[in-house]
């Protein structure tokens, strides 16, 4: 075990001692703080009761919807208004005035026309995770080697589609995949709060037991959510590493 | 003999531009011959091997050619200054990137490869990245990557103007081996005098505003030539002369 991993271990012990101290010292109330000692079996009730993988299982499809469809429609969009000065230009004063909204200032407008519904969740995560996508697609668009263009050009590759296959697609792969993992985190953020308005999920879950000033439910899920994040930015590194082996 | 390429009266105009960048040009290559351009630093000579790799449409005059037009090969390839090679595919898919879209079948596909890896000294090579590869790896790739296409005419932009004195020498020498294993037809651009006579059987000077071919030079120097061979040298020196006569006009860049 090298010496980092050692004292990394270490200072999160240290973290959960003294947490565990504070609790139980009688400095802070029970309730408004959860002994950590606590938390292994409210898990197990958590899960035992159902609610867990319910839970999870409604975020991560919130989660998976609104993340494949906002990514999805912000590297098209982001690739697009790269690729066409025109279009660039059409868009630029609409982009200026939408981008700067935040995905949870949508949640009035998801629940007028989605209702409270899984829609609508998706539908405000996609918000957040589009905007990520759109500006790293479109930067690393414009920022493919037109040397590169034109000599895939000169060796036969002219057409739009030879061009976005041969060059465009490869060369921005690093930039696109960034902005893909940004947004994987972005959407993680947005889960929650979108749900806090009773759509089914983690956060409706957490909006409840903090009302029963269940604290102790409230840290489970929200070292669910960290694990689950944790858990799909190594699986998505993973996958980049695959895909950008050639880079040094 | 046919030329396998004939420039008649090529003008260029970038739109905007109020005067040519170059106008009247002529010049044709015959089949198996290596002609050199060459012309201070912004004479068009990049321009005008654009016009002839179709990546540029002329404004005024015609481009013919006797071209084979095999659906298993291309007329032109180009060979960059910069070797302008793709990170994201090894050595091997980038001296195949030309060959994607020919009707060539894959073993033909991995065939063209390898003898054109062969070609360059580099077969061993093929699975490197390109990160991998020295400056005139890189460059023999470049080279490589243009002969597997088997095209009619080689165009070569300043191809080893970023490399260091040794190694372009030495490019040098290899690409004159390879010029005569393939009898290929070649049109090479440089604005390096030295490289221009040694390499070339005939030397073409651009220059003036708009550009012209101002002067024509044959290079009868026996083959292979020695570096300091009295006639090459002599030609050297007047393209020199000529070249610095075309400076004290003026706008002679």
């Amino acid at each position: 075990m090298s010496k980092r991993t050692f004292l990394g271990a270490g200072g999160l012990f240290a973290f959960l001692l003294i947490w565990e101290l504070v609790a139980r010292s009688g400095v802070v109330e029970a309730t408004l703080l959860p002994a950590p000692s606590k938390l292994p079996a409210t898990l197990i009730s958590e899960v035992t009761l159902g609610f867990w993988h319910k839970m999870v299982l409604a975020s991560l499809n919130h989660y998976l919807i609104g993340l494949i469809s906002g990514s999805l429609l912000g590297v098209i969009v982001g690739g697009a208004v790269a690729l066409f000065p025109t279009l660039d230009a059409v868009q630029s004063w609409l982009a200026r005035l939408l981008r700067p909204i935040p995905p949870l200032a949508w949640i009035p407008f998801a629940i007028i026309w989605f209702g409270i519904s899984e829609t609508a969740a998706a539908f405000i995560i996609a918000i957040g995770v589009f905007w990520i996508n759109y500006f790293t697609a479109y930067t690393a668009v414009r920022a493919v080697d037109p040397d590169l263009i034109e000599l895939a050009a000169s060796f036969g590759h002219r057409s739009l589609g030879a061009r976005l296959r041969k060059v465009i697609l490869p060369a921005a792969a690093p930039g696109l995949l960034s902005g893909l993992r940004a947004g994987l985190g972005q959407g993680w953020m947005t889960v929650v709060a979108a749900e806090l308005f009773g759509i089914t999920g983690i956060g409706q879950r957490m909006n409840e037991a903090a009302g029963l000033l269940a604290t102790e439910v409230v840290v489970i899920y929200m070292l669910t959510i960290a694990l689950l994040y944790g858990l799909s930015d190594m699986l998505f590194v993973a996958v980049q590493n695959r895909v950008l082996r050639w880079q040094r | 003999m046919a030329a396998i390429v004939e420039l008649q009266d090529i003008g260029i105009t970038f739109p905007g531009g109020e005067r040519p960048v170059f106008d009247g040009i002529n010049v044709a290559v015959e089949r198996g011959e290596f002609v050199i351009i060459v012309g201070a630093s912004g004479a068009g000579k990049s321009t005008l091997l654009r016009v002839v790799a179709g990546l540029l449409a002329p404004s005024r005059g015609t481009l013919s050619h006797s071209f084979t037009e095999r659906p298993d090969q291309r007329s032109v390839a180009m060979v960059f200054q910069e070797a302008r090679l793709m990170p994201w595919r090894r050595v091997r898919d980038n001296v195949a990137l030309g060959l994607e879209g020919l009707a060539v079948s894959a073993a033909e596909r991995d065939r063209r490869v390898d003898d054109a890896l062969a070609l360059v000294g580099l077969a061993n090579y093929g699975s490197r990245w390109t990160h991998e590869l020295s400056g005139g790896q890189r460059q023999r790739i470049g080279i490589a990557r243009a002969l597997a296409v088997e095209p009619d005419l080689l165009l070569m932009d300043e191809p080893f103007g970023a490399l260091d004195a040794i190694t372009r020498q030495t490019l040098q020498d290899e690409l004159l081996r390879i010029w005569g294993e393939t009898g290929k037809s070649i049109l090479f651009v440089t604005h390096d005098i030295d490289e221009a006579v040694h390499l070339g059987d005939r030397v073409l000077l651009l220059g003036g505003t708009p550009a012209r071919i101002t002067h024509t030079y044959d290079v009868d120097t026996a083959r292979p030539r020695d570096r300091d061979a009295a006639d090459a040298n002599r030609v050297g020196a007047q393209v020199k002369a000529d070249l610095s006569g075309l400076f004290d006009q003026g706008g002679g860049i």
